[in-house]
């Protein structure tokens, strides 16, 4: 009884359950060519099939994979650059049209670039994803340190701290949440460049070679399911640093 | 709009001090006649001394050779026009702020030799949140290289020695107000310091939460006699917790007068009706109303 008020108070499952019946309707009814749009429940099949078999697994992992390490090269070369262009405002800020001019360049226009600098092996695909995760993990590691609050380094240093400890005790700190921020975002870029370089790149293995096999031979349950999958895989790497951030950073903002 | 009630509260105690004095206060009487004070009798070896202090903000001249001697162990509450610097004297004293030219000397040291303590306006701002009320208090002797143990018996004794009623494992935004401001005051205070700086330590506060604030640092005046500072906006806050009110004037900023505050302590709610009381208050308000006309 408990749970069914508890799922009254938090419908999430209401958007979810609108989409598939109006794809259900829309498939059944035709509303739509039976060519474009698969009926979801078949479609639910095929991805619960391609599980079963291990098939999407094998994809699932190399996207994830790819995806990870181009947020870890981003992210270990991302914050320590942000922290140092956001503690010296003058290097911000004669840096600052070059970041924003990348940051607005499309990370897909790059990728003739990277195939000429790392070839058509994993390298370019995970270097041009790092590059645009980086980018956003920088803009946002250094605009957090700017705007950490005046008043506390302040209190830190009437208390007679050092510079440096400063730094550690207080700037780091301040500027956590919004390198939390510059994570997660950098994080979905990542997602993106990945899946389209292993469309277009090309690839053994991975989300974005599946969905674009699965157009290729027209097999439309494949890409849907395979479609289906890839959302899982954004929202759940969202989640976790969600998850994250509200378990480790409870006071930001406060 | 605080400013409005203090001027209407204000032009009746000059009534009440025109009585005080028909009745032939000794005090305002005397006072009333000498000319005004511009530096303190600060004895040989005073907290603070300050010789030819200038500072500017742009165009703006705030202050042109100030002189001043902070006497120890005095409660001083700083009060002025609006714009005259208050909070700028407390920030160039501390060195949170740098100064173009003069010197300030704490008993022949520099601000960074000596363990003072800054009380901000803005505790939510001042406290650090990723830390719990208890680490907060410590961080000032974590800066020092205190150990462990010796930081958490310092923590233990002014726990007990100011009668903290909350649990300080909780984070500075689980508590109130008040007793956030009072976690920022026994941060200041845990070094030891040798003067404590409060700039508008109430403002952010309600009246309930101000009123117990007041008490704790009368209380905690009474029993450490540091050399405190505290600039205030609110005239009958300021006599009540001083020692001395030093009235500065409009920019460039001088000192316009030194007011004494001989009500015994530890005073209480009573003493704000005292004639006494009242008395130094009004004095303090027409020479802060003639400053203002100037």
């Amino acid at each position: 009884m408990s749970r069914a008020l508890a799922l009254l108070k938090h419908p999430f499952w209401v958007g979810p359950l609108l989409i598939f019946l109006v794809w259900w309707v829309a498939a059944a009814g035709q509303w739509i060519s039976p060519r474009l749009l698969p009926d979801p429940v078949s479609t639910i099949a095929t991805l619960w099939g391609s599980m079963v078999d291990g098939s999407i697994l094998r994809d699932f992992g190399g996207t994830l994979g790819r995806t990870l390490a181009a947020f870890a090269v981003a992210a270990a070369l991302g914050v320590p650059v942000g922290i140092v262009l956001g503690s010296e405002v003058r290097i911000y800020r004669s840096l600052e049209f070059a970041i924003d001019f990348f940051r607005s360049t499309p990370a897909t226009a790059m990728f003739p670039l990277f195939l000429l600098i790392f070839g058509i092996g994993e390298e370019s695909k995970i270097g041009v994803a790092a590059f645009s995760a980086w980018l956003v993990i920088v803009f946002n590691v250094a605009y957090g340190v700017m705007n950490a609050r005046p008043t506390r380094i302040l209190a830190a240093r009437v208390m007679g701290a050092t510079r440096w400890r400063i730094f550690m005790d207080v700037m780091f700190f301040e500027s956590l949440p919004q390198t939390f921020v510059g994570l997660r975002l950098g994080v979905s870029y990542a997602l993106v460049v990945i899946i389209v370089a292993e469309m277009f790149i090309g690839a053994s293995n991975g989300m974005g070679r599946r969905i674009i096999d699965a157009q290729q031979i027209f097999d439309l349950r494949q890409m849907y399911a395979s479609i289906i999958a890839t959302g899982c895989l954004g929202y759940g790497l969202n989640l976790f640093f969600l998850f994250i951030e509200r378990t480790f950073l409870k006071w930001a903002g406060k | 709009m605080q400013r409005d009630t203090t001027l209407t509260f204000a032009s009746r105690d000059v009534g009440a001090s025109a009585a005080a004095l028909q009745s032939g206060g000794p005090h305002l009487a005397t006072s009333s006649v000498s000319a005004p004070r511009r530096n303190f009798d600060a004895g040989p070896r005073p907290a603070i001394t300050i010789r030819g202090l200038k500072k500017h903000f742009g165009d703006t001249v705030l202050y042109d050779g100030f002189d001043l001697d902070i006497p120890k162990g005095h409660f001083i509450s700083v009060f002025g026009p609006n714009g005259c610097g208050k909070s700028t004297l407390i920030n160039l004293l501390s060195g949170l702020i740098p100064i173009d030219g003069g010197e300030i000397l704490f008993d022949g040291r520099g601000v960074r030799d000596v363990t003072i303590g800054y009380v901000f306006q803005n505790y939510r701002d001042a406290l650090f949140p990723w830390m719990n009320a208890r680490h907060n208090i410590e961080y000032p002797l974590k800066v020092r290289g205190w150990t462990d143990a010796l930081r958490q018996a310092r923590v233990d004794e002014l726990v007990a020695q100011f009668e903290v009623g909350f649990d300080l494992r909780r984070r500075p935004y689980e508590l109130s107000g008040g007793q956030q401001q009072l976690v920022s005051i026994l941060r200041a205070l845990a070094p030891k310091p040798e003067v404590m700086f409060l700039d508008e330590p109430f403002s952010a506060l309600d009246y309930e939460m101000t009123l117990f604030i007041r008490e704790r640092l009368q209380t905690v005046f009474l029993q450490t006699g540091v050399t405190m500072l505290l600039v205030s906006h609110d005239l009958e806050e300021a006599v009540y917790l001083a020692d001395n009110v030093l009235l500065l004037t409009k920019r460039p900023t001088r000192v316009a007068d030194i007011v004494d505050v001989s009500s015994p302590r530890p005073r209480n709610e009573d003493t704000m009706s005292d004639p006494l009381f009242v008395a130094t208050k009004a004095r303090s308000l027409n020479i802060f109303k003639q400053e203002v006309r100037r």
